[in-house]
């Protein structure tokens, strides 16, 4: 209790990556180059130094991030000699695959889930650590911090196992794996609280600045090539979450520090995820991908 | 109906807001008491959900909460087929804060695997809600909600009586069922519950005081919530070590979570098992060194000597050493099919450490319907079962009793089988493991000297003499002027100094105080003489 939150918090995370980094024989971190990512690297750091990080970063890159996202995560791994995996699914990504084609569903699917249950195979890895949060989305709110996946790396809510103190329990048999969330009992504010106070590095992308966007047909804002009959704008904007560039909107702000964004975030009256359009396809659909292997 | 009700906005400016408390907690109830709707309200009243999310539980087909009233029940509502099913099945965490305190609160079921969803959930939390419903009453559920919590060492009851608008927010009723649970928290062992009225539908009490209950004069829930000082355990420090940091051949430290208490640089200490000693030589993080780091801080430890400390090696403070057995006995929740028995060996992990070790027998079995301890007939835990029982463990442990320890007296079981989770514990105590024979060396311990007899051919003025030095200096004789062979035997096994003054043996000195410093010499210093050799 006489601890303030952010360093607790701190503490049980790095407890957890210094569990599995012990437990397991392959570990890897997911890192998807967005501020929870960012916060999980540092608490990477933290949790080994003064030694390096002792398990590789892989980004599965659809090939529709934002141009700022990979200039930022190339610049940050070599600053840090960091081991950085990065995969695409090729074959997918040469075929076209769009959301505007295969719909956002089948497009996930492919770029994603597929793709980084291909890397997690190819690279032999026994666990992997993502920074999902419990507080992100209804179904994770009884996610555990390990989560368990078959030898298909798929998720049976059924057969996760109890959670008790910090003992978690980390024996797998040949072929099956684990997900780790090390952020789970942190919310958004903590996250950028954090970002605050530690003067962590993030993609531009979150500062508010004028940019060229379009306007969709839902009213949104994106930073993406215009659709036939969406208009062109320049806008004071910025995102909140990062994804695909064909799927994740940008918002009107005046947010261009820290604590403006902070500021920002506690007059907020809509989720985070909001303007993701996958999570609306229908109700419980992030539920439906996390069975199939998405994070 | 999407509107938010706006409260005081919280004076959340970012550098204030990183000083915030935390606060884990747990929530108990029956199924229908009101559970999810009073989180709900907790979540809604303190603007901890976003708009989009209220619309799409007003645009919800299920509404259990009345004509034109958002069913608040709907935003903690889980998994897809939970949904469906419209019950809730496992343990869920929601998240919560005000300008004072971030709450992380465990939500668990209120029917059947309560018993290890409940564990599961209170085992990380320092305070519970219990709620009753006040049409019902205390129901025995109440009463097994409160003995989880006191067996998973929770000590802070707050007991919210729901639904009050539906007795007539009556004090009368209030009273009636707070004066018969308060019987039972105390038999508990639960300090100062906070008892409180509530309508978890309409408000009252819960973010808010509300008008309908002027005669409660306590603090609504969540302002009880923010201020409620939470005891902190003053335990010894103690960090099992997680792993060990060594980046270069000038480094080697080793890092872990500190379980509990605090060290400082130069602390003495002991690591064990072994129990070498040494002292803290720096308390690194990424942050720079520490003077100084309190539970539950993650650090990485560099120690003065160069021991052998690897992952599970264990770091307490020096002179105040945890209990090391292998045999202890331990209250268990058990959590999957197959049961807890003594057939095969299973994994417990401890801290840092896997071990394994055997059922050696059932002490007793808690009735949960009940809530006796009892049935000296039982051989096995079956799911959701709770028991004391004792364990062999291939190697010792050392371990703090729960009851003043929580996180050095853990235990989780793993089916070594199936690698499931299979049981949680709680360990009391140390149980001596076999009856050591006392040994001749032991009892030389105690007296000092080897079992002997002296003959003193005749010499009886000697042989009182010689019996009271050989007293005094802790020794234990007897004068006997000769004795049969079964009594030598007897007195001879039982490590004692025989003085036989008639019989004839070695020539003494005259002098009575020279013979008895010669004789003493030989019984306290020559550890050569064999035992029952003559002198
Ligand atoms: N009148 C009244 N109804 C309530 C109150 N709290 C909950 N309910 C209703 O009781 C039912 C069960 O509530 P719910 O929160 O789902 O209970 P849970 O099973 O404990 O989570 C729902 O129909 C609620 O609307 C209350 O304070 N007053």
């Amino acid at each position: 209790m006489n601890l303030p939150h952010l360093r607790l918090l701190e503490a049980e995370s790095i407890h957890i990556l210094r569990e599995v980094a012990a437990e397991f024989q392959r570990p890897v971190m997911l890192y998807s180059i967005g501020k929870d990512s960012s916060v999980m690297l540092r608490l990477a750091q933290k949790a080994f130094f003064p030694g390096r990080i002792p398990f590789p970063l892989l980004h599965v890159d659809t090939g529709y991030k934002f141009h700022e996202m990979i200039e930022f995560r190339d610049k940050l791994t070599a600053e840090l000699g960091l081991n950085l995996i990065v995969h695409r699914n090729e074959p997918a990504i040469a075929q076209g695959a769009h959301p505007s084609i295969l719909g956002t569903q089948r497009c996930c699917q492919l770029l994603k889930t597929q793709s980084l249950l291909d890397a997690l195979r190819e690279g032999g890895f026994d666990a992997a650590f993502g920074g999902a949060r419990r507080d992100e989305e209804k179904s994770r709110a009884k996610e555990r911090i390990y989560s368990f996946r078959d030898t298909h790396g798929q998720w049976e809510p059924r057969a996760q196992r109890p959670e008790l103190w910090n003992l978690y329990n980390s024996r797998i048999h040949p072929g099956e794996s684990i997900r780790v969330f090390p952020l789970s009992n942190w919310t958004e504010t903590d996250i950028w609280h954090y970002i605050h106070v530690e003067s962590i590095p993030i993609v531009p992308l979150y500062y508010a600045k004028e940019r060229d966007a379009v306007v969709d047909l839902r009213g949104g804002i994106r930073l993406a090539e215009a659709a036939p009959g969406e208009p062109a704008v320049r806008v004071k904007c910025r995102m909140r979450s990062l994804g695909c560039s064909p799927c994740t909107g940008a918002i009107r702000s005046e947010a261009d520090t820290l604590p403006k964004i902070i500021d920002e975030l506690l007059t907020f009256r809509r989720s985070e995820r909001e303007n993701r359009v996958i999570d609306h396809d229908t109700e419980g659909s992030m539920e439906i991908k996390k069975r199939e292997g998405y994070f | 109906m999407t509107e938010i009700i706006t409260l005081a906005h919280p004076a959340n400016v970012p550098g204030a807001t990183a000083e915030k408390g935390l606060l884990r907690m747990l929530t108990c109830g029956s199924v229908d008491d009101g559970k999810s709707t009073l989180i709900g309200r907790l979540l809604y009243d303190s603007r901890s959900v976003y708009e989009d999310q209220v619309q799409s539980i007003a645009k919800s087909t299920v509404n259990r909460a009345g004509a034109g009233l958002l069913d608040l029940s709907l935003l903690t509502d889980g998994l897809r087929a939970e949904r469906e099913q419209g019950i809730t099945i496992d343990v869920a965490y929601r998240y919560f804060s005000t300008a004072k305190r971030k709450f992380i609160l465990a939500d668990t079921p209120g029917h059947e695997q309560f018993t290890r969803n409940m564990a599961t959930g209170a085992s990380t939390a320092d305070l519970a809600i219990i709620l009753i419903d006040a049409r019902h009453g205390v129901l025995p559920q109440s009463r097994r909600h409160a003995q989880i919590c006191a067996l998973l060492g929770i000590r802070q009851v707050t007991v919210a009586i729901n639904k009050m608008d539906l007795a007539g927010y009556s004090e009368s009723r209030y009273e009636e069922i707070r004066s018969e649970f308060a019987t039972i928290l105390d038999g508990l062992g639960f300090h100062n519950p906070y008892f409180l009225p509530v309508s978890a539908l309409a408000g009252d009490n819960v973010v808010t005081k509300g008008t309908k209950m002027p005669w409660f004069d306590g603090p609504a829930l969540l302002e009880y919530l923010e201020t409620v000082e939470v005891e902190s355990s003053a335990a010894e420090f103690r960090m099992p070590v997680q792993l060990v940091v060594r980046p270069d051949l000038h480094f080697r430290g080793y890092a872990g979570q500190i379980a509990s208490g605090t060290v400082r640089k130069g602390d003495a200490v002991e690591v064990w098992p072994g129990g070498k000693h040494t002292t803290i030589a720096r308390i690194v993080t990424y942050d720079g060194d520490l003077a100084e780091a309190t539970a539950p801080q993650s650090v990485t430890l560099v120690l003065e000597h160069e021991l052998d400390v690897a992952r599970g090696s264990l770091i307490a403070a020096a002179g105040r050493a945890p209990i090391a057995a292998r045999r202890f006995r331990a209250d268990i929740v058990w959590m999957q099919e197959r049961p807890l028995d003594g057939t095969h060996m299973w994994v417990i992990k401890h801290g840092t450490r896997l071990v394994r070790a055997r059922l050696i027998r059932l002490v007793d079995r808690l009735d949960i319907a009940t809530l006796t301890r009892g049935s000296a007939s039982a051989t096995n835990l079956g799911l959701n079962d709770i028991g004391l029982a004792e364990f062999e463990a291939v190697s010792p442990l050392h371990f703090d009793p729960y009851s003043t320890n929580r996180s050095m007296g853990a235990i989780v079981l793993i089916d070594p089988e199936t690698n499931a989770t299979a049981g949680a514990g709680m360990i009391r105590s140390a149980v001596e493991s076999t009856f050591r024979p006392v040994t001749a060396a032991e009892r030389e311990g105690r007296f000092g000297h080897n079992a002997a007899v002296v003959r003193l051919n005749g010499r009886h003025s000697l042989a009182s003499r010689l019996e009271r030095r050989i007293f005094d200096r802790g020794g234990v004789a007897t004068v006997r002027d000769h004795a049969s062979v079964d009594l030598l035997e007897a007195l001879d096994a039982a490590g004692l100094i025989v003085i036989l003054v008639e019989e004839a043996g070695p020539a003494w000195a005259s002098d009575d105080g020279t013979a008895c410093e010669q004789i003493l010499k030989e019984l306290f210093v020559d550890h050569g003489l064999e035992s029952g050799e003559a002198i």
